[in-house]
Order: structure tokens, then C-alpha cells, then sequence
């Protein structure tokens, strides 16, 4: 198999504006004919849903949550990055394209990297538009932050809640459409399986959360958004329902898997405090806008606070150890994620861990410094030249309430520990996973007429993702990207007329999803699933987490094939099939991140280099930073499904090529 | 959309039930004005009475209004109550309204009905004896009546117990009621905020009144 | 900060096989519940033991974990999302609770919030609600005007933003005594009526979210207030007022 990325000739600004051009189109009085199939309403499914429904498709939509509006695209708190240069700090497409690619480690490509730059203004126009509450200054102008990653304020945002209202505007605008009849909306389903007819995506089967019916479901075309695989690690910030079942099942079908071991491990998030833990809470990035982040420089201190002899605010300026400022002066505090990882894993390995818990994971995020800088900030703001400590105290700590109010409360109901007062303790936890399924240009995976977007594609981010991308990235495909080449690939279609739901291979998929569904619950086990996903995640974790190795990788490959056999031996799942029944929905999603894992430690395996967010700790240079090998791993790595032993998977590769960035060792100092 | 479901709807009813409510609170303000009147001079308390007891506008025009007034509110409430219960058909076992909104605006229907109750025993004892005399026994007009009638009720101690307590009942329904309304009908704003003080102001000066009258004249015999 | 420790507890949850069939409360016993452990950790561990006797886990509806999709509800103890305020089921923590407390845990009780099974609740009716109004009628196209070329007042698009931070949980309905949804739609209409882009279409969204909202058969309001303490959100009543302003601007055009 050759992967045809599909990027169209020409100088880099100008090829999605000519190539869309020339993409062909569906008359309106055609689209009322044809079906599409969206899997997944976060940013990327609604917005695709929306604007299929607008343009007036028969678009039916997909999710496993009782709306559209919990898909996970929610949870995101900071910000949407758009080059809009608002600020004036010489902001630019160019400089957008050019952020996302060098902190992506150079593993991005090119085309589709400047292609989300150029429409990232639109999706801010677009939002404002249909009532997105951004913040804004005094003047009533849209107001910006900074990120990781970057030395203009391009991140427009929402308090601290940035991702819920973007998805609540995509989904008020696929809303609309539901309401006008274009789009058909199921909620409480879930895809378990990809219907492919000649050769053509042409339908998929969903279960019914809710009655257990399998139904079939066909369509001209089909769109994968069903977000990223973080949960096959167990704990993660991920939503306890996000999976990677309708991706790996069209994986199985014979769409590609691009580069599954670029995990993105985000460095800000509440550590873990005990073994019942169901999930990690993240605390947004910009918090590092303010925030220091600081570990004892001795190691006794260390320990005497993990002991709970020493309270942090006891510890002397002078013994603190700012390693991010003090490593990379030029970027200090808002280094890219996978950096800011690696630097808080290197201090707790060394012992100055400050978490009392099992592995000492965690640092500080202190605030002490910012509430003194804003205090008197807006004590002269206010005419008050000559403020007292207290004064410049107390208004400090009402400067951050206002900017991430919600992010300290939520971080004092989860700790019990008060923000303002004593420094946050924040440890990286898997947040989003940049690799996902292979597509082209068009965001078509290798299975003609199957899409995919946002999250679950592998396309934008490299192997690592900055800031406030993620949503610009799910709302660029789905508002700008989709419905050009979805109907570029459907004018094809104006003739095939309504896809049957009865044919064979219907029939085949449906036996598939029912027989696999009877296996589980007539299996003679005695384990519960999360007692396999919790195995799963530890394996994970510790051999395919932030810091890898051959050795690791191997044993975790060997353990992934042993804990599958294990699985489908010992697992246990109550009730039937016909009802409302989680622990059902939990096994069919665990038994695909199963898979999936097994294929990640094979993928960090090859990849004998270190990139953003895939660290293998033979490949590093002298001060411990990534050491990437561009002669022999400048491609993207795309594995093929070969059938039930996983260790059977075939790797292709679609080499990158940089004819508009110069590719450089990526130096944050 | 027709007018009709617009009148319907839930919104609607409540504006409606506010500004039903607002009138009788303006009823009742003048109300305990006039009765007031009886523990300072028992001439002045006649000469209002008389004046309302005869003065053809208020007799025809407001009398009118005022009954309709109260019919339309018991009747409201009582359709918005029952619309209500069904909203919930079963009920939690265990259930701790307390803890996040006061006992008047949970129970706005017994005080409702206590002054309901009430609003009987009152007609029982002025109103029918009102119709009584100026239109069944025709007896002529005596402008001095108005004062000794009303002493003699206060004279015994359970209506005069049964009048404390419906008062004390309407101060609570006055209590959610009076700044109730004024959020039905959209206003909630700084000026609304500062309004509060004097619906609850009024939500007790006003039985409050009314207990002294009937207190006063209980102890005066 | 409180140290970590373990507690036993009882717990009464609502059993409800499916929509059909009746329910009932039924009893349990847990022990060794870490009380830095959230609440819904502790309906995990309580369904990991139910698994472990070969019982039926109790059904729940959560997701992100972290207060923000809206997913969880649970009546507790009498209260929508437990006894702490300001916060969703999934951020409650076993803190908030004794040694050999007895917890009563039940779904959502509104006639327009079916139980679906034991104490997930179907809430569609919100969506329907949304689709009636809650929106401003843009298509996508990449070509509305610049973001920043109608200035908005801070203080409007703040209001709006704090309006849209509703997540749409639905503890308003569930623990206003007349299970109203005024709080939920009040917060949509003023989201929109407060941005100059929202005032376009502001008449008919309000009769039509108010007309859905009536047909799914959530009770009135009758101003209570209960809705607004144990909104997750902070949601204010004033966006109710406001709503019954915009309403009747609205019926008098």
C-alpha cells in the first residue's frame, strides 16, 4: 500500500485556497439525497454535522452521552488559538503555521498545519457570530492570553471554560439543525462497527445504549470524530466514556493508525491521591501564564514535606528551585507541554517529589509572585500609589479570582487545599493523544468515504500539540475543512441513491457486534473489566508513558498480548444485552484500547528517536532534551491491521517533507 | 403563535398570579389603614366605613374588582399548584427543601389557604351581616354602627386567636409573595434588590397591624 | 486540610430495572470508603463489590469527572448534587460525610426527566428546548464580519458568559419543589439577549423555548430560589427576571 497524502501542489499560502477551488461540488437540489454519517458531536462532529446540515445533507449524528453538548471537547478550559494579531505582537498565519509545526517536533505536516492557520481567524468570526460569550477588554474588544509554546498573545478564550462554549455553539448550531429536520440525532448510541460496501465506507452499526436494539445505519458517506485514545492509560483527563472503539474499528476495516505513541502528557494536572482514583483533573495551561513552578532544592526538604513537617509557604525563596526558569530562560514557565513534563518527571525521579503519594509525583505551582505583581498593578491602576502589603495582597488574589476563579475553586473542592494561599501541587497526566487515524488532506483515512476528524485523525499536531490548538483544530475541520472535501468525495455519489440496510454486508457487520457482544456476556469469568483497563493503564503508564525504552517497550508489548489472552479468558460483564448496561459498553471499549495499546508500545518501539511527546530515553542529548533523528525518522508511521495478533501489524510510512519551514532542533532556551 | 397560547403559558400564568397579587396587596394596605383608624378615634373609623360601605364606586366598581381579584388568584394558584405537583409525580424519599430555600416560598399554598379560611370567617362576620342589613333587612343607614360591630367581634378569644394566627399565616405569604412578584414580572435589578427590605418591611408591618387592632380592641372591652 | 481517612457507610439508592418497571430504594453496605475519594468513586468501588458478588452495578450517568459536561445528577441526601454547593456530583468528595453516615442517593424526579434505569434519567427534553430557540440563526461560511467589529460591553459580554456557563445538569428541575426549568432556559434566552448578535431573532426564541419548555411538562416557577443555590454553576435568578421581561416584550409585539 502507497499513502497518497493528497497535498495539492504550489506555494504553501496558497494551496487550500486553489485546491478548494477546485474540488467539485453537489448541487443543493442533489444534497437532500445523499447521507453522511457523523460518529462523535465534541467540536469537530458538531460543527461537521452543523454545516453538512446547513448546506443540506441528510446528516445523522452520533454519541454515546445522553447530548451532544458532554462530548469531552467541553472539558478544555484555556483557550482557542486564532492569528488574528489582535495585540499587535506581530502575529501571522506564517508565525501560527510556523508555532505549530516546531513545537509539534517537526513531525506535522506542512499543508495541513498552514491550512489550520489560514482558517483559524474565520473560526474565531464564525463563533462570535453565533454568540460564543469570549472575554473581553473594557474597550468591548475580544481579549487574548498567552500559551506554551509561543511568543505572541493569540489564545482568545472564555474564563476558564473556553472548550464548553465553543462546543455549546457548535452544538446550538447543530441544535438548529436537528430542529429543522437536516440533521437526525441519536443520542445514547454507540458505534460498534464500520459497513463497508465495494470497498466504500456505506453505513456503520450502533448500539442503542439504552434498549440494547444493534442498528443499522447507512449513509454515502461516514465521519469519524469520536476525539482521542487518552483512557487507554485508565487514568487520564479524558472523560471516563472517551475510547477509541469507532476508530479502531474502522482501523479494522483497513483505515491506517498514524503514529498511535505520540501521547501528549500534560504537565498541569492534580497528582494522583489514591488507588480508587477513576480520573486526573486537569488545571488549565494558562495557569502557567501566572503561576511559577518550583520543587525544594534540597532534598530533605523534600522530604519533610511529603512527611507533612514542612509546609511549602515555610520553605525560603532561596531554596526553591525554579527548574523551568532556571533551564530554559528564554520561555521559563510556558516551555511547550511535553517539556514542562519531562522537567517536573526529572526532578520527582531525583527525589523532590513533593506528593505524599505511592511514586512522590508532584510540584508546585505557586501564585505568591503573581498576586504581589498584580496586586500593585492594579492598586496604581486604581490611583493608589503607595498600596500597603496587605492591600497589594488582597487585591492580587482578587485579580487571579477574576482571571481563573473557577480553576481555584474546582482545585479546592478536589484537594481541599486553598490555592490562593498555599501553592497547587501538579503532576503531568496523559491528556490528549496526537496520534489517530491516517488520513490525507482531505481528512479520508485509507477507506474511501470514511472521514475522520479532530482528535481521533493524526494530522495537525505532530508529535506534539501546543496550547489552545486543540479546539481550533476540531473547529477548523469540521467548520472549513470537511464540508469541501466531504462534498468533493460525495458529488460521486449523486446518483447511487439510498444505500440499502439489507445486503450482506450488513448482515456480516451486524453478526460481528452481536457475536462479540454474546462472547463477553456468556463468558465463564470471574474479573471485572476495570480490573483488566486498570492493568492495562499501570502497563502503560510505566513502560509507554513519558520516558520509554527498548527494553520497556518490548516487555510491555510481551505483557499487552499475555493481559489480551487474560482478558478474554477472565472477564466478567453482568446483565444482558437488551438493557441499559455500562459495564457492557465498558468491556467492547476496553477490548479495542487493549488492542490499541499493544500497537502504541509496537509504534514506540520503532521509533528509535526521541519528538515532543514520544521520549525514548536512549535518545537524548547531554542536558536531557529530545534528540530527534531526522535522516530516519522524518515520516509518519501508519500501521495496518493484519487480524487478531496484533504483533502482526504492517508500518508504512509517509515521509514528510519541510519545503517552507527549515526543520531545526526545536531549543525552548 | 396565537395569542390564546401565549395567555397559556407558563410565564403568563405566573405574571398573571404576580399582578393579581400586587392588587391585593394594595387592598390590603388600605385595608389596615382604615382599621387602624379604630384605635385612635372611633368617629374617623366610621366615617371611612361609612364611606365605603356606601359610596356607589367603590361598592360597584371596586368591590367587584376586588372580588374578582381574589377569585382569580385562589383559582390560579390552585391550577398553578396542581400543574406543579404534577411536574414531580413521584416524590424523593428523602428530601431537604430546607437547606436551599425558605418554608414561606415552599408553602405558599397552605398559607394561601389558611388565608383562604380566613378570608370565610371574615365574610361570616362582616360581610354577610353587611348584606344583611343594607339589602335584606333594608334597615336604614346609621353611621355609627360601624365601630361598636367591630369591637363586639373582637370580643371573644378564639376568633380573636384564630385572627392572630391567619395574620400571622398572611405575613408569610406576604413574606415570599410580595418580592416574589416582582421577579415574575422581570424586575430583579439593583433598584429590585433594594426593594426587598421593603417587601419584607411589609410583609410584617402590615399583619402586624392587624394583630394590634385585633389585640387592641380584644383587651379593650 | 483534612487528612484522609476511611469511613464505612450505608447507602439507600434507587433500583429501577428500566423506564416499565417500578422501582424501589434498596440498601447497601460499604466499608473502607476514602473520604478523599469522590463520590462517584465511591459508587465505583460500591459496583465493583456488587460485580464481585455477581450482582447487578448500579446505573449512574457521569462522564468527564471534572464539573463541566453535566452528566452526573443524583439527589442526595435530599439534595441536588449533595449536601456541598457550588459544585456537581462528580466533584463532591467522601469528605463531606461521617463514619456510619446512612446516604440516600435518587435520581432526578421530574415528569419531563423519565428514569431511564435505577438512577440515570433521560433529559433529552433540554435538548428539545435548545432546538427550539437556543441558538442564532448564522450558517458556517468563514464569511461573518471580523470578530472584533462590534465592540460588546464587558460587562454585557461578561453577563452573557456567566449565563452560558450552564451546563445543563438539570439540578434546577430537580430540586425546584415545582420541577420548573425556568433557571435552564432562563439562562439560554439571556446568553442571547444580552449580545447584540442575539437580538436579532430575540422575540421568537423567547416564545418558542418558553412554548417547548411548557409542552415537555416541567412545572412553574414560583420563585423560590432553590434553584439557584444548588446550581452548580452559580447560575443567578436574575436571568429568570430577565426572561420573563424578554417574554413579555416579546407577547406584546
Amino acid at each position: 500500500m502507497t499513502l497518497d497524502s493528497k497535498i495539492p501542489e504550489g506555494p504553501i499560502s496558497d494551496k487550500w485556497t486553489d485546491y478548494k477551488d477546485h474540488l467539485r461540488l453537489v448541487a443543493p437540489n442533489n444534497r437532500p439525497k445523499i447521507d453522511v454519517i457523523v460518529v462523535g458531536t465534541g467540536l469537530a462532529g458538531a460543527s461537521a454535522a452543523a454545516s453538512l446540515g446547513e448546506m443540506g445533507y441528510n446528516v445523522k449524528a452520533f454519541c454515546f452521552q445522553d447530548s451532544p453538548r458532554r462530548a469531552h471537547s467541553i472539558a478544555a478550559q484555556g483557550g482557542i488559538n486564532a492569528a488574528k494579531n489582535y495585540q499587535n505582537d506581530g502575529d501571522s498565519t506564517f508565525r501560527l503555521f510556523y508555532d505549530t509545526i516546531k513545537g509539534g517536533d517537526y513531525r506535522a505536516r506542512e499543508a495541513n498545519v498552514h491550512r489550520l492557520a489560514e482558517v483559524s481567524a474565520n473560526i474565531i468570526d464564525q463563533c462570535v457570530a453565533q454568540g460564543v460569550p469570549f472575554a473581553r477588554d473594557y474597550g468591548g474588544m475580544l481579549d487574548n492570553r498567552s500559551f506554551g509554546g509561543t511568543q505572541v498573545q493569540r489564545t482568545f478564550y472564555a474564563a476558564g471554560q473556553t472548550g464548553q462554549q465553543l462546543l455549546l455553539g457548535a452544538y446550538s448550531a447543530l441544535s438548529r439543525q436537528i430542529g429543522l429536520g437536516r440533521v437526525q440525532q441519536f443520542n445514547r448510541h454507540e458505534m460498534l462497527d464500520l459497513v463497508k460496501v465495494d470497498g466504500k465506507a456505506r453505513g456503520i452499526i450502533a448500539r442503542n445504549l439504552v434498549t440494547g436494539e444493534i442498528e443499522r445505519h447507512s449513509a454515502h458517506a461516514v465521519i469519524i470524530a469520536s476525539g482521542g485514545y487518552g483512557n487507554v492509560y485508565f487514568l487520564s483527563t479524558n472523560a471516563m466514556g472517551s475510547n477509541v472503539t469507532a476508530g479502531w474499528k474502522i482501523h479494522k476495516q483497513g483505515a491506517l493508525f498514524a503514529n498511535p505513541c505520540y501521547v501528549q502528557i500534560h504537565p498541569t494536572c492534580i497528582p494522583v491521591h489514591g488507588t480508587n482514583q477513576s480520573k486526573l483533573t486537569l488545571m488549565s495551561e494558562s495557569l502557567r501564564n501566572s503561576g511559577r513552578i518550583w520543587v525544594p532544592k534540597k532534598k530533605e526538604d523534600a522530604e519533610a514535606i511529603r512527611a507533612g513537617k514542612l509546609k511549602p509557604t515555610q520553605i525560603a525563596e532561596e531554596d526553591r528551585d525554579y527548574y523551568l526558569e532556571r533551564r530554559y530562560p528564554a520561555f521559563g514557565n510556558l516551555v511547550p507541554r511535553d517539556v514542562a513534563s519531562r522537567a517536573a518527571k526529572e526532578r520527582c525521579d531525583e527525589g523532590f517529589g513533593i506528593e505524599a503519594n505511592d511514586t512522590n509525583e508532584g510540584v508546585y505551582l505557586d501564585f505568591s509572585t503573581e498576586i504581589q505583581n498584580k496586586g500593585k498593578q492594579t492598586a496604581y491602576a486604581k490611583g493608589n500609589h503607595n498600596p500597603t502589603p496587605e492591600e497589594i495582597t488582597k487585591l492580587g488574589k482578587e485579580w487571579l479570582e477574576e482571571k481563573y476563579g473557577n480553576l481555584f475553586t474546582m482545585y479546592q473542592k478536589i484537594t481541599d487545599e486553598n490555592p490562593y494561599e498555599t501553592p497547587m501541587k501538579i503532576y503531568p497526566a496523559v491528556h490528549y493523544t496526537m496520534g489517530g487515524v491516517w488520513v490525507d488532506y482531505n481528512l479520508q483515512s485509507t477507506i474511501p468515504g470514511c472521514f475522520v476528524a479532530g482528535e481521533a485523525n493524526f494530522s495537525d499536531h505532530g508529535a506534539n500539540r501546543l496550547g489552545a490548538s486543540a479546539l481550533m483544530q476540531g473547529l477548523a475541520d469540521g467548520y472549513f475543512v470537511l464540508p469541501y472535501t466531504v462534498s468533493d468525495y460525495l458529488a460521486g455519489d449523486i446518483r447511487t441513491g439510498k444505500i440499502p440496510t439489507n445486503s450482506p454486508e450488513f448482515d456480516e457487520a451486524e453478526k460481528r457486534v452481536k457475536d462479540a457482544i454474546n462472547a463477553f456476556l456468556t463468558n465463564n469469568g470471574n474479573k471485572s473489566v476495570d480490573h483488566f483497563h486498570k492493568k492495562l493503564g499501570h502497563i502503560m503508564w510505566n513502560k509507554v508513558g513519558m520516558g520509554r525504552n527498548a527494553q520497556g517497550l518490548a516487555e510491555a508489548i510481551k505483557e499487552i498480548a499475555a493481559l489480551k489472552e487474560e482478558f478474554y479468558k477472565d472477564v466478567y460483564v453482568p446483565g444482558s444485552a437488551d438493557e441499559l448496561n455500562p459495564e457492557l459498553e465498558k468491556v467492547m471499549r476496553v477490548a479495542d484500547f487493549i488492542e490499541l495499546g499493544q500497537l502504541m508500545a509496537m509504534d514506540a518501539l520503532q521509533r528509535n528517536e526521541s519528538c515532543g511527546g514520544h521520549f525514548r530515553e536512549e535518545y537524548q542529548d547531554s542536558e536531557g532534551e529530545t534528540l530527534r533523528d531526522d535522516e530516519n525518522f522524518k515520516f509518519v508511521g501508519a500501521w495496518e491491521y493484519k487480524g487478531y495478533d496484533i504483533s502482526q501489524e504492517e508500518l508504512h510510512k509517509e515521509e514528510l517533507k519541510y519545503e517552507f519551514i527549515k526543520i531545526a532542533a526545536r531549543n525552548y532556551k | 403563535m396565537a395569542k390564546s397560547s401565549i395567555l397559556s403559558s407558563s410565564i403568563a400564568k405566573k405574571v398573571a398570579m404576580a399582578l393579581s397579587g400586587l392588587f391585593l396587596v394594595s387592598f390590603l394596605l388600605l385595608h389596615v389603614s382604615i382599621n387602624l383608624t379604630s384605635i385612635f378615634s372611633a368617629d374617623v373609623f366610621n366615617e371611612c366605613s361609612h364611606f365605603m360601605g356606601y359610596n356607589p364606586l367603590v361598592q360597584y366598581v371596586l368591590q367587584p374588582i376586588l372580588a374578582i381579584g381574589v377569585v382569580f388568584h385562589f383559582v390560579m394558584g390552585f391550577v398553578l399548584e396542581l400543574q406543579n405537583r404534577a411536574a414531580r409525580p413521584i416524590a424523593y424519599a428523602k428530601n431537604n427543601g430546607s437547606a436551599n430555600s425558605s418554608w414561606a416560598s415552599r408553602n405558599m399554598i397552605i398559607s394561601g389557604l389558611v388565608v383562604l379560611a380566613f378570608l370565610g370567617l371574615h365574610f361570616y362576620d362582616f360581610w354577610f351581616p353587611e348584606i344583611n342589613y343594607k339589602f335584606i333587612q333594608g334597615m336604614p343607614i346609621d353611621e355609627t354602627r360601624y365601630f361598636p360591630e367591630l369591637v363586639h367581634k373582637f370580643h371573644s378569644p378564639v376568633r380573636t386567636g384564630l385572627y392572630c394566627l391567619s395574620f400571622v399565616l398572611l405575613a408569610l405569604h406576604l413574606w415570599h409573595g410580595f418580592n416574589s412578584s416582582m421577579q415574575s414580572v422581570g424586575f430583579n435589578n439593583k433598584f429590585s434588590r433594594g426593594l426587598h427590605k421593603l417587601g419584607y418591611a411589609f410583609a410584617i408591618v402590615v399583619p402586624f397591624g392587624f394583630i394590634v387592632i385585633a389585640l387592641f380592641h380584644h383587651f379593650n372591652q | 486540610m483534612s487528612v484522609a481517612k476511611n469511613i464505612n457507610i450505608n447507602l439507600k439508592v434507587w433500583r429501577q430495572k428500566n423506564a416499565k418497571t417500578k422501582g424501589s430504594m434498596e440498601t447497601y453496605k460499604l466499608d473502607n470508603v476514602s473520604t478523599a475519594s469522590s463520590f462517584l468513586e465511591m459508587l465505583d468501588q460500591l459496583n465493583e463489590q456488587l460485580v464481585n458478588e455477581r450482582k447487578e452495578p448500579i446505573a449512574f450517568d457521569h462522564d468527564c469527572r471534572e464539573g463541566i459536561c453535566g452528566m452526573c445528577s443524583l439527589y442526595i441526601n435530599g439534595r441536588a448534587h449533595g449536601p456541598d454547593t457550588g459544585i456537581t456530583t462528580c466533584q463532591l468528595h467522601m469528605r463531606s460525610f461521617k463514619d456510619g453516615d446512612t446516604i440516600y442517593v435518587e435520581p432526578w424526579r421530574s415528569k419531563a426527566f423519565p428514569v431511564i434505569k435505577d438512577l440515570v434519567v433521560d433529559r433529552s427534553s433540554f435538548d428539545r428546548i435548545q432546538q427550539a430557540g437556543g441558538f442564532v440563526s448564522v450558517n458556517t461560511s468563514g464569511r461573518t464580519i471580523d470578530a472584533n467589529a462590534t465592540p460588546i460591553p464587558k460587562h454585557d459580554a461578561d453577563r452573557s458568559f456567566e449565563a452560558a456557563a450552564c451546563i445543563g445538569c438539570g439540578a434546577c428541575v430537580a430540586t425546584c419543589k415545582n420541577g420548573s426549568a425556568m433557571l435552564f432556559v432562563g439562562a439560554k434566552v439571556s446568553q442571547y439577549a444580552l449580545l447584540p448578535q442575539g437580538r436579532v431573532e430575540a422575540t421568537q426564541r423567547v416564545l418558542n423555548m418558553v412554548r417547548q419548555m411548557d409542552e415537555e411538562g416541567f412545572g412553574n416557577c414560583t420563585n423560590t430560589g432553590a434553584c439557584e443555590v444548588e446550581c452548580p454553576k452559580g447560575i443567578s435568578l436574575e436571568n429568570i427576571a430577565r426572561m420573563n421581561r424578554e417574554y413579555l416584550a416579546a407577547s406584546m409585539k
